[in-house]
């Protein structure tokens, strides 16, 4: 490894490294320089220094209101599904048949929502969920219920709820299925001799053994909702009032809605500081998980 | 310039970027003159200098937003410079608690 190192093949990313900063570094760079300004269009800025951050941070101001209860209303959100879909998805998981043709009709079964583009299902969910025409929403009203997500913030945060569990919690089970397959069966035959009962098999067996793929799992479902857009923008479009609007979608609104640049780069750099780190916090805490026991010395 | 209008550069945000493009620059060649090996710090994790050095750039990040959020950015005082004078925000007292916490962050993660 340490005999022959070939600095040239760093000329092979310069590819990559090209198209990177064209797609990623300098539209950075540019929200970073607009951030710091005002604009009225036609490319004229003006100074503002921290202006927008100092109301972005401050609840009492219209922008930081808004994007204080965004952001709570999303933090809320991702705990909510992530509270539903991880212990639903082990179920699913350990309910699955372990050999047989039934398993690739699981697999697929469960694979289906996941291929659907998200647009999509927000337009399945939005027909699927109206009083007048739609299956669920019809249904419930027939059964006494008054539901109506256009008008009932409860409604409205059930449906993107269920919508997202809907969507989401195959991925979940796939994965725990996966990490479920890796266990050697001489776990299990250890188990019965020992006359494990079945929740201590899950506890001692089977929950460790899934412990890296439930933090991939909880990694990936805390990002994307917490970065979710289409489905509710279609469903409920963040209504009814602002009672489901995410962090995105009133990004959105302010910088394509009413084209404040300065504030809309300001909140989307603060978003983005809070996705890097819980980001690099669940990165850390996946390469690192297990690898504290053998010394480390001489390993990297 | 014209072309890069859309970018809005301006001279502080520019200053800002090189002097990041030059601490990347410097921890690269750091990096390849003299290769260093993980260490274990007080975070129990092992980290290298680039790790140390991302963790202090999104620490600064988080230390400006908070003493923004709860400090403020009121002149600490104003310096003899031209006709009115240069005020000098609060806002560079967190600069230097972040220096300040870059260094142990170096030291000890």
């Amino acid at each position: 490894m340490d005999k022959t190192v070939n600095q040239k093949a760093w000329f092979l990313v310069l590819p990559v490294f090209l198209v990177v900063a064209f797609s990623a570094i300098l539209p950075l760079m540019t929200v970073v320089n607009y951030s710091m300004q005002d604009t009225f269009g036609n490319n004229q800025f003006f100074w503002n220094g921290v202006g927008w951050f100092k109301e972005l941070l401050d609840p009492s101001t219209d922008l930081g209101g808004r994007f204080l209860d965004s952001l709570a209303r999303n933090l809320f959100f991702s705990a909510v599904i992530l509270a539903i879909e991880v212990p639903l998805g082990i179920v699913v998981a350990l309910s699955m048949p372990r050999e047989g043709w039934s398993v690739a009709a699981c697999l697929v079964i469960l694979a289906l929502p996941l291929l659907i583009p998200w647009n999509v299902v927000g337009t399945i969910w939005q027909i699927f969920g109206r009083p007048d025409i739609g299956l669920l929403g019809y249904t419930l009203n027939h059964l006494g219920m008054n539901y109506n997500y256009v008008s009932n913030e409860f409604d409205a945060w059930a449906t993107v709820i269920v919508m997202d569990v809907w969507h989401w919690t195959s991925l979940v089970a796939l994965l725990c299925y996966a990490g479920l397959k890796s266990i050697p069966d001489a776990y299990y035959q250890a188990a019965q001799i020992d006359g494990a009962s079945r929740w201590a098999v899950f506890t001692a067996i089977q929950l460790p053994k899934m412990n890296r793929v439930l933090l991939i799992a909880v990694l990936l479902r805390f990002m994307d909702s917490f970065m979710i857009y289409t489905e509710p923008f279609v469903v409920t479009g963040g209504g009814p009032g602002n009672s489901t609007t995410f962090v995105s979608i009133e990004l959105v609104k302010i910088a394509l809605g009413q084209f404040d640049l300065g504030k809309a780069a300001a909140l989307s750099l603060v978003y983005n500081l809070i996705i890097l780190i819980v980001c690099w916090i669940f990165y850390t805490v996946m390469t690192n998980a297990g690898n504290e026991r053998p010394a480390k010395q001489g390993v990297a | 310039m014209e072309n890069i209008a859309w970018m809005a550069w301006t001279l502080p945000t520019a200053i800002f970027f090189v002097m990041l493009s030059l601490t990347l620059g410097v921890m690269t060649w750091l990096a390849v003159a003299y290769p260093e090996a993980e260490r274990i710090g007080i975070l129990r994790i092992p980290t290298t200098r680039g790790d140390r050095l991302f963790i202090s750039l999104v620490l600064t990040a988080v230390i400006h937003l908070l003493w923004i959020a709860f400090v403020g950015t009121d002149a600490i005082a104003t310096l003899p410079i031209g006709e009115e004078g240069v005020e000098i925000s609060s806002l560079w007292l967190a600069t230097l608690i972040s220096l300040l916490s870059a260094v142990a962050i170096f030291r000890t993660v």
